[in-house]
């Protein structure tokens, strides 16, 4: 499969990439590692008449501990998180998603930024980023915004970053009780159901918790009706865990496909909400 | 063709510095195969889900069926051909053949590149390492366990600083039928067909 013609360009700095947005506008596509894009390319279901590839800037690949955290440069790859010893310890919910993306080739390729900005469905981060509070730079001609999570994700393939702008860092503040676990698809294996849970713990109970759901819906959401319920939840407690997370996925349309039906997958909800919690507890 | 936007690149490919003019909608596996005729990086799905197409990026592997030739501008791309040839195998070709790693041959390839990358990185994987490490290599003839095994064998070899050998030296497993005799005599037994001769 060939992608129809286009050209390409490869700018050095933020400032050069921004001009060739403003050039280019709607024709133009952003790529980094390009594990999302080219598929669609190959396909011709995306076909820009520009790929302004931004993998070579300099500065947004980094992985900085901080004070508050982590600060995450939209170009550092899956395999990159997946290996990080600072990433395991301030923000296991992101290493374990990092760790299941793809397989081992596509780790090394995609990115961070390049995943959230596509705003796949299925795709691992979002639920992450929304259990674990993200803050999401926007970086555009004449300024910095800083978006967080919850505003972010706003639907099927659909962001809240304007075609002018560039996703340059993802914020993290620290989450040690933190998880991420999925029902993957057997062949592509994105998440069929995912879910990351954030907790704090106030000795053997949960003090407050934030759960967040992917693959079910038309993008990833947060499962208020469990954290309501997980609230002074007894962490050792399987039982009123699973309880707790029985509607993980109330309100929302789940999605069916030839693999799994709507009710399926929010039935999976569920059963993965309590998995993640139950992950995150013992961390 | 359309050539309005064709792009000059730089890659270092096993080991050889070249200049390329390509097209930017150039994948990678058909710069390798079709331009350079390095036929031994195979197109398997096409979609970036077999494996058949990896090679080595700067020493990773990566799919070469979803990556852009002009994305590998200034890189170093190894592929099977730089891995290892008939007269000087790397251990992993060798443990390949030796374990029986393989049937009709077609993922064999990538999978040795993205074996070779694993032993790189882990000189002493386990058994589920490596089974997770390939995991983006399909094979629809072994059942994967031969394969399992010549990554283990592979990885001690290396580590023991075994050296390179032809594939003259790699000694068969069996030895060479004999070829069957040219008469029917030997084969199929005679026996008189029955009812034939009276009793």
């Amino acid at each position: 499969m060939i992608p129809s013609a286009f050209d390409y360009a490869r700018p050095e700095n933020l400032q050069d990439a921004f001009a060739l947005l403003a050039e280019h506008g709607d024709e133009a596509k952003l790529i980094a590692g390009g594990h999302s894009l080219l598929p669609m390319m190959k396909l011709r279901l995306a076909t820009p008449s520009i790929l302004i590839d931004i993998s070579r800037i300099d500065g947004l690949a980094g992985i900085d501990a901080t004070r508050d955290g982590l600060k995450l440069g939209a170009l550092v790859t899956h395999a990159a998180l997946a290996a990080s010893e600072q990433v395991r310890k301030l923000a296991p919910a992101l290493a374990d998603a990092a760790a299941q993306i793809g397989d081992t080739q596509v780790r090394n390729r995609g990115t961070l930024g390049g995943a959230c900005a596509h705003g796949d469905p299925a795709a691992d981060y979002p639920a992450v980023l929304l259990a674990l509070g993200a803050r999401l730079r926007i970086a555009k001609k004449g300024g910095e915004t800083v978006k967080e999570a919850d505003d972010f994700f706003r639907g099927m393939f659909e962001t809240a970053l304007e075609g002018d702008a560039i996703l340059t860092e993802i914020a993290l503040g620290p989450a040690p009780h933190s998880a991420y676990v999925k029902f993957p698809h057997p062949a592509s294996h994105y998440a069929v159901v995912g879910v990351a849970a954030k907790l704090e713990l106030q000795g053997a109970k949960i003090a407050s918790a934030r759960v967040a759901i992917t693959g079910v819906g038309d993008s990833a959401f947060r499962a208020k009706s469990v954290e309501k319920a997980l609230s002074g939840v007894d962490a050792g407690d399987a039982a009123a865990i699973r309880s707790a997370c029985i509607d993980a996925a109330a309100g929302i349309e789940a999605r069916s496909d030839v693999f799994a039906s709507g009710s399926y997958r929010a039935a999976m909800a569920a059963v993965y909400a309590a998995r993640a919690v139950t992950a995150a507890a013992i961390r | 063709m359309q050539t309005k936007h064709v792009r000059q690149i730089q890659i270092d490919v096993n080991g050889e510095p070249r200049s390329l003019s390509v097209e930017p909608r150039l994948l990678l596996v058909h710069l390798l195969r079709d331009q350079l005729g390095l036929t031994g990086t195979h197109v398997g799905c096409d979609t970036s889900s077999c494996g058949a197409c990896t090679v080595l990026l700067d020493g990773r592997s990566v799919k070469s069926c979803t990556m852009l030739a002009v994305q590998a501008d200034g890189r170093a791309v190894t592929t099977i051909e730089g891995i290892g040839n008939s007269k000087s195998l790397h251990p992993m070709q060798e443990a390949f053949w030796a374990e029986h790693g393989l049937q009709c041959g077609y993922c064999t390839t990538g999978m040795i590149v993205s074996a070779v990358d694993i032993i790189q990185r882990n000189p002493d994987p386990t058994d589920e390492q490596i089974r997770e490490g390939l995991g983006g290599n399909v094979c629809r003839c072994t059942g994967y366990h031969n394969i399992v095994r010549a990554v283990k064998a592979a990885a001690r070899a290396v580590r023991s600083g075994a050296r390179r050998k032809s594939v003259a030296e790699v000694e068969p497993l069996t030895p060479p039928l004999e070829a069957p005799p040219v008469t029917g005599e030997g084969i199929i037994p005679h026996r008189e067909p029955v009812g034939a001769g009276g009793e």
